[in-house]
Order: structure tokens, then sequence, then C-alpha cells
């Protein structure tokens, strides 16, 4: 516990600071929980706490929008502050939790549960809404009540809303309220009894496949409802290179669409599955290398704005079974920004390295550049927080300046780890990133000026 | 020996058959995979030739009835082909070399499955002694005194002891254990 | 891991096949006789352990365990993703537990079988999982097809099937026979048409080696082999078809285009066949299908690989696939 006599101090230490405001050398020095100084070499007072973060990128502390922390209903797989915990060793100063919980949180009463749940959290912990009454796609949930306890991001997610009928209301009863509705893309019908992508694999492994039109034509059905109604709509975790292609041409006529990614959609292929192991098996399902890259084009040009975990936990005798009774999803929380780093900003030995699918292969053969560290962190960080309204709320998404909430993240951007299930502070161990080696790992977490982990351990 | 000395040893092994059963009425020759085959279709061409009689040749592969089945990969040389019920027939089980007495233990096994035969008797070109089974054969073409290690190799060329230097004709095959080893 | 277990095709490749086949030829042997059962397995246990049920392929695996002498265990279950039972992976451990040499795995999930093999010491062979694969149907049908495609020109079977071509006809996407069957007819070298309307067939076989065609009747004057899948009632109430005369009508082998066909055209079909639907009496009769001779090698075919998979090299090493459980 840090000292509590007279102010208490933290400084960050000897890494480069990366916001929106670009990238520069700089310390980062935090009196009760506010940025006071962020200067080259600041002489700190005695007393003060130092973190030293030689050799790391310090970026605001990470938004994740899309979080299934499963309490209540299954603290067996886990619980808000496991999964807390989960996402401020992975650099996260605020996490979305999704209302697929059991029961849904569609009522202010589960809203305030789960706020009372989340408030001795180790990172913020913001809540999602339900669209519909117990998620069914039948009746709306009292939106506007849960608003007032401050949802900002409503979602069916798990499923998507069918009746385009439904969601087009759902739409216009938001917009007053000056919230976000936030879709999962998946046509139950066209994806009838798929468990994987359908394709060259699906076709090879005997897997019923589900195609990407299911998703496809969702994200179509909506963009046009968005056009209809007016409201801002984001798109969860975006999985093909056509998906991207529609959300791209709804911006480019100004339509107020935003739209997320997942780490795994970033990095891994349906060739994965050939495995037959279930920690593959996820919704969306992972894609070709095709998507891969057209998800990554869409994150460099604009299309999307977030890097989003979906971490999904699920107990680990329900990976036990065969892959089609298995439940879709992997956890994301601990691993997500350096997936992302190694996807997206890494190339050649780094990129490549025990990475295997990882270096899926250009079709064009064109180069891309990669992208920088201000582009990773905007993904993980502030555009994020803004989406999900916490940047006004709670100060996350930086930037780093005086006067500002310190939420932190120090990256070491040369640390090669193997990522162990074993070790994960989630209660499940579902990663599809398991005994790969990753480079990049998240060094201290610090929420609203409290150094939450340290030196790769979280502290609470 | 040389193929001569084979030729000679199969016709007094014949001649010593047809004693013994007093003719070929309800003999029937069967040939151990792979080294026997020849020698039994040669035997049953020479009771052909001294007696008239048509005597039924079959081949056997022991390969499902080894004791060493799960100690190293065996696999069958061939198909066995047994033409006849072997009910109340006199088998006379032929092969080239009788070592161990492993392989022929095995093919007592075998040729219960094909019938009770009234009899089985064990004709080998070589005896090459090294008995751990308590087999011994009835018609022999010749004892070879041979050290455990040597291998003997009987094909149409004559008999071979490995590593010896008269190889009495250059066959493009090293030579073989053909109890034992393969 | 694969070398100790049979849960595709592949894990063969030609060399493997041939292997088999010939090793089935003995066996072939062995069930002609009066007493059709040798002691090579003696010692060893084989279970079967079928979560989805098939008297037909189980009897065909115990008879086939029994004749080589081997112990046999007989493990079924229901399956149900919604039971709240022990998990698969706890079924097939407390299994092994017990000293199985081997496990015979049918599953209605594709992969079940590899996922076993990930977890368990004993040899497992897939007995047909999902709508992956059925490798020792499509191994007894490679048998059945060299022994019929001999026997028809008087010689001893060849060793491959290069120059024959084979059209395997119906339900192809939801066919596990048919995915063993593409690759192990293509490894031997026979070239392979899909037939089936574009619903039954897969979303793609790009990689496959095979051609497609809509078009039965087109097919069957340039193929040697007919290869008949079975329909299941599902498909209907999928709307994959609109119904089972249409589909005869331009996919079974009818009366009247079984007059058609050339005399030394062959039939095969992995059974339980539909008459009237997929084929029609006066084919199914006929000594131009192969069907019943299929069954006969079932048994031939699976001690071939039970003796090779029981009798080759040492067991698997003590954590050779063992991955912990992590929670």
């Amino acid at each position: 516990m840090p000292e509590r006599s007279g102010p208490s101090r933290l400084c960050v230490r000897g890494g480069t600071v990366v916001d929106e405001r670009g990238e520069r050398r700089a310390d980062v020095l935090v009196e009760d929980g506010i940025v006071v100084a962020v200067e080259e070499a600041i002489e700190v007072p005695a007393g003060t706490r130092v973190l030293d973060a030689s050799g790391c990128a310090v970026s605001p502390g990470l938004v994740d929008l899309h979080a299934h922390l499963r309490e209540p209903g299954r603290e067996d797989a886990e619980t808000v502050e496991t999964g807390a915990r989960a996402a401020a060793l992975g650099g996260y100063s605020a996490i979305l939790a999704m209302p697929n919980t059991e029961p849904a949180t569609d009522s202010a009463a589960a809203v305030r549960t789960l706020l009372a749940l989340g408030a001795g959290a180790c990172t913020e912990v913001a809540v999602a809404g339900a669209i519909t009454l117990g998620r069914a796609g039948e009746r709306l949930a009292p939106l506007a009540e849960m608003a007032e306890l401050g949802v900002r991001l409503f979602t069916d997610d798990g499923r998507g809303v069918q009746h385009a009928g439904l969601m087009r209301r759902a739409l216009e009863y938001a917009r007053p309220l000056g919230v976000v509705l936030a879709e999962h893309c998946e046509d139950e019908e066209l994806a009838a009894g798929g468990f994987m992508h359908e394709g060259e694999w699906s076709s090879r492994l005997g897997i019923p496949g589900q195609p990407a039109l299911a998703e496809e034509a969702m994200v179509a059905r909506d963009i046009a409802l968005v056009r209809l109604t007016g409201s801002p709509l984001h798109f969860l975790h975006l999985s093909t290179a056509r998906s991207v292609a529609l959300v791209r041409a709804a911006r480019g006529e100004g339509l107020p669409v935003t739209a997320e990614v997942t780490p795994h959609h970033l990095s891994l292929t349906d060739a994965e599955v050939a495995s037959y192991d279930p920690v593959f098996k996820v919704n969306p399902p992972l894609r070709t290398a095709q998507d891969v890259l057209g998800v990554r084009a869409g994150l460099l040009d604009g299309t999307i704005d977030a890097v989003a975990t979906d971490h999904a936990p699920h107990r680990s005798d329900t990976k036990d079974e065969p892959f089609d009774s298995a439940p879709p999803g992997m956890v994301g929380l601990e691993t997500a920004l350096a997936v992302a780093y190694g996807a997206l900003c890494l190339t050649g030995d780094g990129a490549a390295s025990g990475l295997g699918s990882w270096s899926v292969p250009d079709p064009d053969g064109a180069e891309r550049s990669p992208a920088t560290l201000t582009q990773l962190f905007a993904w993980l960080s502030w555009k994020p927080a803004r989406i999900a309204g916490l940047d006004a709320r709670s100060g996350q998404g930086g930037p780093i300046a005086p006067g500002s909430i310190a939420h932190l993240c120090a990256f070491d951007l040369s640390a090669r780890w193997k990522v162990d299930p074993s070790r994960s502070a989630s209660r499940s161990r579902n990663t599809p990133f398991a005994g790969r080696e990753l480079v990049g790992r998240v060094r201290h977490t610090v929420v609203r000026g409290e150094a939450v982990v340290v030196d790769g351990e979280a502290q609470r | 020996m040389d193929p001569d000395d084979v030729r000679r040893a199969l016709v007094r092994i014949a001649h010593e058959v047809l004693e013994r059963n007093h003719g070929a009425g309800d003999v029937v020759v069967v040939g151990l995979q792979s080294g026997g085959v020849a020698l039994a279709e040669r035997l049953v061409q020479l009771l052909a030739d001294i007696d008239g009689a048509e005597v039924p040749c079959g081949k056997l592969d022991v390969a499902f009835y080894r004791d060493d089945i799960s100690i190293r990969p065996v696999s069958p040389e061939e198909v066995t082909r047994i033409p006849v019920d072997l009910t109340g027939r006199v088998v006379v089980l032929v092969d080239d070399v009788l070592f161990t007495g492993r392989t022929v233990r095995a093919a007592l096994d075998a040729l219960g499955d094909h019938g009770r035969a009234r009899a089985v008797q064990l004709a080998v070109m070589i005896d090459r002694g090294h008995r751990e089974l308590p087999i011994r054969p009835d018609f022999v073409g010749k004892n070879l005194p041979t050290r455990r290690d040597e291998l003997v190799d009987v094909s149409e060329a004559g008999v071979a002891i490995g590593d010896m230097v008269e190889r009495l004709a250059e066959r493009d095959v090293a030579p073989v254990d053909l109890e034992d080893g393969r | 891991m694969s070398g100790r277990d049979l849960l595709s095709i592949a894990d063969l490749g030609r060399e493997g096949i041939v292997d088999v086949l010939k090793l089935a030829d003995s066996f072939a042997e062995v069930s002609e006789r009066e007493i059709p059962k040798v002691p090579a397995l003696r010692g060893k246990t084989v279970a079967t352990v079928f979560f989805e049920s098939s008297t037909r392929t189980r009897l065909s695996f115990e008879t086939a365990a029994k004749r080589l002498s081997a112990d046999t265990m007989t493990f079924t279950a229901a399956t149900s993703s919604l039971s709240k039972g022990e998990s698969l992976r706890d079924t097939v451990e407390t299994l092994d537990a017990m000293g199985v040499d081997a496990m015979i795995v049918r599953h209605a999930c594709a992969g079940a079988p590899k996922q076993v093999a990930r977890w368990v010491r004993a040899a497992v062979v897939n007995a047909g999982d999902g709508q992956h694969e059925h490798p020792t149907q499509a191994l007894l049908d490679c048998f059945t097809l060299r022994e019929a495609l001999a026997s028809r020109a008087g010689v001893e079977p060849a060793d491959d099937l290069s120059g024959v071509r084979i059209a395997i006809v119906g339900d192809v996407a939801h066919s596990r026979v048919a995915r063993s069957c593409v690759l192990a007819y293509g490894a031997l070298g026979a070239s392979v048409t899909l037939v089936g309307p574009p619903t039954l067939l897969p979303a793609t076989t790009a990689g496959w080696g095979v051609e497609v065609s809509n078009d039965l009747d087109e097919v069957l004057a340039e193929v040697d082999v007919v290869y008949l899948l079975r329909l299941q009632s599902e498909r209907l109430e999928e709307s994959l078809i609109p119904s089972l005369g249409e589909y005869s009508e331009r996919y079974g082998l009818t009366r009247d285009r079984a007059r058609r066909l050339r005399p030394e055209l062959l039939v095969m079909h992995p059974g339980p066949m539909i008459r009237g639907v997929e084929i029609d009496d006066e084919v199914a009769d006929s000594p131009r299908c192969l069907v019943t001779r299929q069954v006969r090698n079932g048994v031939a075919v699976r001690m071939a690989v039970l003796f090779r998979l029981l009798t080759l090299g040492d067991r698997k090493a003590s954590d050779d696939g063992q991955e912990r459980r992590s929670a």
C-alpha cells in the first residue's frame, strides 16, 4: 500500500510518453491521482514511488469496449474482480462489462448491482446495458432508466437484434438519450448451425460453417437503419473484409457509425481450427487471411476505430468438449495489447517470431507500412474511451498532461514472453495464444493514480 | 552346399517322406513363408516324379502367430494359402533353415486353425542348431554348425553362411536370417 | 501422435493405405477359415467408445478385435451438448485409466477423435466423426474396389487405382464417408468426380483435387464406379432438397438410369441403402453392386488397422500429447 501521510506521489520514469499529442521522452509525475508533471528527467521529491519505465511506451490506460465478466450468473468462469485484475495486467484502466450475464443487464437494478461490484475493482468497470429485455430480441429494455445511471452503450451482444423493425425502434428511441447502440452482427438464419467460418477449412474439416454473409448482411441492414434514423451505431467485432468495406462506405457517406475489431481477428485465421481445439471457437468465427488483412486495413485507414478484446471466459471443462458443442469465446484482456502490437506494429522478425500464422501473406504482395505507436494506442485507449463516453466522465484515454487523472499503461516494447494460461489472473484459461511467444508486455498499470500492476504483477 | 547338393538332398527327403508315410496318399506339403515355399513346391514336384502322386501344396505365413509380435514390427510376407482341410491329413511342413524353433512353434499353432492334422512332420534344408524350444526336424538336408550371430541363406544358388568368404553365387541380396531376422 | 492413431486417411498417405490393404489380404484369408481367429493381439484390450449409435460399425470393429484375440470393451453414450454430465475429456480419460490399448471412437461432432487422441495413451481409431471422416470405411471401399477390379480382369489386386474414374454421388457436404473416400481414392491415383445438387456439395472443394458436377447422367457416361452416399431425412427438413422423389429422379440410380448403365460399371454404397431413393432394387441386387462385399471386407480391413496400430512400435510415450489440464 502506498504511504498515506502527505501527498501520495508516483513517478513513471524513463519511458516514451505516447498519447494523442504524439510521442516524446518524458517522465510522468503523479500526485494524489492527478498528473502534475510530464517532463524529461523530473527530479522527484523524497518519498515518491518510482516505477521504472525504461524501454516502455507510457500511454493513457487502455479502455476495453468489450469484456464479458460473467458476473452475475457464471462466477465460476469470471467475476468482476478477477476480470478487472486480468484487465489491469493487460494495461487496461477501464473496461466495459457486457450485459449478457445471467440475468442480463437489462434494468436499472441490474446496472446498480454491477456498478456496486465494480466499485472495488482494480480498474474502472463501466456497464453496458441490453437493448432488449433478457436480450431476447423481442421487447425494448428500459434504455432511458439505465442511461440515467450512466450507461452509455447498449447491446444484445452474444446475439444481434434479429428483427429489423425492432432495431429501428431501438435506434429511434435511443437518439435523444445521448447513448450509442452496439450491434453484434450475425443473421441467425444465415449462420444457423455453423460453428466456424464457412470456406475451405470448414469444407475440409467437416465442421458446419457459417458464411461471412451472416455478418455482412446485418452490417448492411444496420447501416441502412442508421441512414434512416440518424442515430449512432457501433459495430462490435467486425471480422470480414467486406464488413469493413461496408462500414468504410457508410463513413464516407458521413453516417454516425463506429467499429471495433478483436485482437484474434487481427491475428488468427480459420486454419487454426484444424486442431479441432475449441479454444479456437469464437463468434464471429476466425476468418480467412484475406479477412485478417481486411480488418487490419480497416484500422489503418480509420474505418475501424478500436481494438476491443471480446474477452469471453469459459471454464476449462467447457473446452474439454467437442468443437461443435463447446461454447464460443476466448479470453483476451491480458494478451490484447501484445497481440495487437505484433499484428499491427511489428514487421519481419518481430512479427514472425514464434507467431506462426501471424505472418499472414498479403495477397497483393504489397508491403504495408506498420502502424505507429500513436495509432496503436489510439485504437486501444482514447478512441474507445470516447465511444464509451469515459473520456468526459472519468478522464480515460488521456492525454497525459498536468491536471489529467492518472490512468497510465507502461508497455515494455521489447519484452518477449510465452503465454501461460495457468498464470492468468482470469478465472478461465481459454486463450488461443497459449504457448505462443509474444513481443511486448505490460509492465505497469496505473489507475486513478494507484499502481495496480507493477513489474507485471497485480498489486491487489 | 551348391545347387546340386540341395537338389540331391531334396530328392532324398522326398524318398524319406514317401517311405515314412507309405506313399503320399494323405500327405499335404506346406511351405513356410518365405524361404520354405519354393522348397515345398520342388518337393511336391519330386513326389509326383517319384511316386506319381498329386500332393497338395500350401504356403503358410505365421506372422499373426509369432511370439515376438509386440516386441518388434511383424507383418505377413504373403497371404496364407492352404488348399485343403488338414483334418486327418499328414502335413509335411517345409522350411529352409531351422534355428531357434520359434517359427515352427508358430507354424504348429497356425496349422491347427486349418484343421486337426493326423500328424505334422518337419522337413528343413538346413538345421543350424541353437534351438530354444523342444522341436526337432523329421527330415534334414544338412546339419550345419553355425555361430548364433551368423546368417544362413538358402536360395536357388545353394546355401551360404553370412560373412563367409565363399558365397556360392553373386546375388544382389544381403544374406538374411530366414528364420528369425527380418 | 498420429503414428499411433488413425484419425484421418491423411494420417496414412499412399504408403500407409497400401500397407493396410496388403495386410487386409491376409486377414481376408483368416476370415475365410473355419476358425477365423489368430492370436496376434492376445492380451490387448480394444474399447469401442461410441457417442453416436451405430450398431453395424461397432459390431464390425468388435468382430475384428475378437478375431485378433484382443479383449473388447464397449462404451456407448448418447451425446448431448446440453447434458450436464462429465466432459468428453473426463469420460475418455477414465476409460484410458482402465488400461485400454486402443479406443475406437465414434462421435457426432467432427474432430472429437482427434481431441481424444490428445488426451489418452491408447491408440485412437476414428470410427466416424461428424461430417469429417470415416477412414476405415474408405479403406474397406478401396479394398473392395481393388478386389473387384482385379477379379474382373483376372489378375492379382493392384496397389493402386490409377486410371479408375469414380463418381461420388449425393450428400457430399454432410458425408464423412465422402471426405475419407476423396482422400483415399485420390492417394491411390483414381480420379474422382463429386455429383449432387449444389445444396449437398461442400461450400468449396478447393484443394480437394476433384471434379464437381450437378449432372449425374453426364458423369455416368464417363466413370467406372458410382459410389452412392446415404441421404438423411434431415436434408428435407433443412430444405436442401425439395423432395425425395425429385432427388431420386435426378441423383438416384433409378431403374431407368440403371438400364442405360454400361455393363462394366460398378456400384458401391456405404450402407444402409435407401432402396427406391438412392438406388433401385434391381441395381442393388445386381452383380455390379458391391455392397455385400463392402460389408464383408469391413472386418478384414479393420483387423488390418488394429493389427497395424497395436503391433507397430511402442505405446505412446507417457507424456506424449498429455497436455496437463490447466485449471
